[in-house]
């Protein structure tokens, strides 16, 4: 899933101070899951952000409601009513949602509550990790389901840099060394192999290096 | 051979080889290369030139290059995957050839969160490896890394490596060091030696599987200048420092004269380790004691080739 943290509150406020009425937009997706941006989320910065102003003796309005998906045309165009009382929106969606909502409604301002992380998982309760770079051509089958494109943190796709020790990335020793988990695994799988031939460079051309990209599959259009 | 490159020269000649490493400014003064270089010119056989070392922005390693050559010394300009990309760096190799630089060392490069750029975007678009393979690639095949051909001048680079035997996983840097030489590098310099008992069991894998035989390998070499740089260089990522050798530099009432010392039994052991091709200093702005190892160590004089 998308896993997003949401900004700092000063943040959002230097953003929505200019407006008087605010639609706080939670998302029912990937944000609901990693605890950044469903319902529940939504609430509070509403009510944060209510208090704040009310200290502050400035008109200040919100409407709350939280949509399935707000990267679905669908559950977008179904709050447009919402939308047209409002002087701007503040979506707890992932960029992908605020930009969907700025799309679909022209003429009005949709501000981004969250930082979007990264394409990961849950590791543990309250702790989420990368594990994707969405590169457009996946190598795991070479590297006993490690990813080396995102996971090592120089992308290395021959082997640990000089820089590996002990297990761990040489930039933090709160990173495992990619390298390190796919020499082991590979090891366990009896597939050293796999990593002793060389990798030719990669064709980032399938990667965001290309382009924006699109994905067309033609038995399912219209 | 296959290069022009003196030092692949020297190597084929079963000379015990000398380099050292020289780091250039963070500014723009050539003439303190030059200096570098004019101070070792008698004592080693080729200068290596740092590029962006641990991500500190610094005179680039190519134009350093060719202050190094302008003096008379043969120079191996260091060219990392961090910050440029195919394109970059085969255009960078293009125009070092052109001012006459003829050895190059490919390496990773240190992750920029080092550095004093830590929010920069890096670049990583090749691996080592792959930078080795391209180097190849224009000299052997007369052809980008894209396959289109050179017509004419294709750079033809004497091509050197590193690796580290002191990082893990261990038994996986003997296959990486292969699949280095598999890649086209013809000379390795390894990371500094402090552990000589771990450097010697990297060796005997070495060996085991006949790489000495297929690259000219140099042994990194780093004189300690006090107990404290011992201390901190045990932190340092890929490097391991015994305790044995900080006490031994605490101990010492001339911490200096300690570090120079340890190098030179350092060296005086490393010049019977088989498949030990020579050494490569790296005294990190500490470059005038270059010249006082190399004497003491009985590697004078240097050969004529
Ligand atoms: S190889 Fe590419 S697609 Fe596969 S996990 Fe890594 S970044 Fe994602
Ligand atoms: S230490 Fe491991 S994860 Fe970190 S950059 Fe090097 S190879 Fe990649």
């Amino acid at each position: 899933m998308i896993v997003a943290e949401r900004k700092p509150i000063e943040e959002i406020i230097k953003m929505v101070e200019k407006h008087e009425s605010i639609l706080v937009l939670g998302c029912g997706g990937c944000v609901t899951v990693c605890l950044a941006g469903g319902e529940k989320e939504a609430e509070q910065l509403a009510t944060t952000l209510r208090l704040y102003f009310q200290k502050e003796n400035k008109p200040f309005k919100t409407i709350t409601t939280t949509i399935t998906r707000q990267c679905d045309p669908e559950y977008v165009k179904s709050v447009a009513e919402e939308v047209a009382k409002v002087d701007a929106v503040l979506s707890t969606a992932c960029g992908v949602g605020v930009q969907f909502m700025a799309e679909n409604y022209p003429g009005k301002w949709v501000y981004p509550a969250l930082n979007t992380k990264f394409a990961g998982a849950n590791l543990e309760l309250g702790v989420w990790g990368e594990r994707c770079g969405l590169c457009g051509e996946c190598i795991l089958h070479l590297t006993g389901g490690v990813c080396p494109v995102i996971r090592c943190s120089k992308s290395l796709l021959n082997g640990p840099c000089g820089g590996s020790q002990n297990g761990k990335c040489e930039v933090s020793s709160e990173i495992d060394c990619a390298w390190q988990l796919i020499y082991d695994r590979l090891k366990s799988l009896n597939s050293l192999d796999l990593i002793l031939k060389i990798q030719p460079p990669k064709d980032w051309s399938k990667a965001r290096d290309g382009g924006p990209r699109k994905v067309v599959k033609e038995e399912v259009r219209l | 051979m296959i290069t022009e490159s003196r030092l692949e020269k020297l190597f084929a000649e079963g000379h015990f080889v000398v380099t050292a490493e020289i780091g250039p400014p963070k500014n723009s003064n050539g003439e303190a290369v030059r200096k570098h270089a004019r101070n070792l010119k008698n004592y080693i056989d080729g200068a290596n030139l740092t590029d962006n070392q641990t991500a500190v922005v610094r005179l680039s390693s190519i134009a350093a290059g060719f202050h190094v050559l302008s003096e008379g010394l043969d120079p191996i300009i260091q060219m990392t995957c961090r910050d440029r990309n195919r394109i970059g760096l085969q255009s960078d190799l293009l125009g070092a050839y052109s001012l006459g630089i003829r050895n190059v060392l490919a390496l990773t490069g240190d992750h920029q969160s080092f550095g004093n750029h830590p929010t920069a975007k890096n670049v990583y678009d090749l691996d080592s490896i792959q930078l080795i393979q391209t180097i190849k690639k224009l000299r052997d095949e007369k052809q980008f890394l894209s396959g289109e051909p050179i017509k004419e001048h294709e750079p033809r680079f004497f091509i050197g490596a590193v690796e580290n035997p002191f990082g893990d996983p261990f038994e996986f840097r003997v296959l990486r060091l292969e699949k280095k030489i598999e890649a086209g590098a013809q000379f390795i310099q390894t990371q500094c030696i402090f552990d000589m008992e771990r450097f010697e069991r990297f060796m005997e894998m070495v060996r085991e599987r006949g790489l000495h035989e297929r690259a000219y390998i140099l042994a990194g070499i780093t004189p300690l200048k006090s107990a404290k740089a011992a201390k901190y260089m045990k932190n340092v990522a890929g490097m391991i420092m015994p305790d044995h050798i900080i006490e031994r530099m605490e101990k010492a009432e001339d911490q200096k004269e300690e570090g120079v010392k340890i190098a030179v039994e350092m060296i005086e052991h490393l010049k019977n380790v088989k498949g030990v091709a020579g050494v490569h200093i790296m005294a990190i702005a500490w470059e005038d004691i270059v010249p006082v190892i190399v004497e003491r160590a009985g590697l004078l004089p240097r050969p004529e080739v």
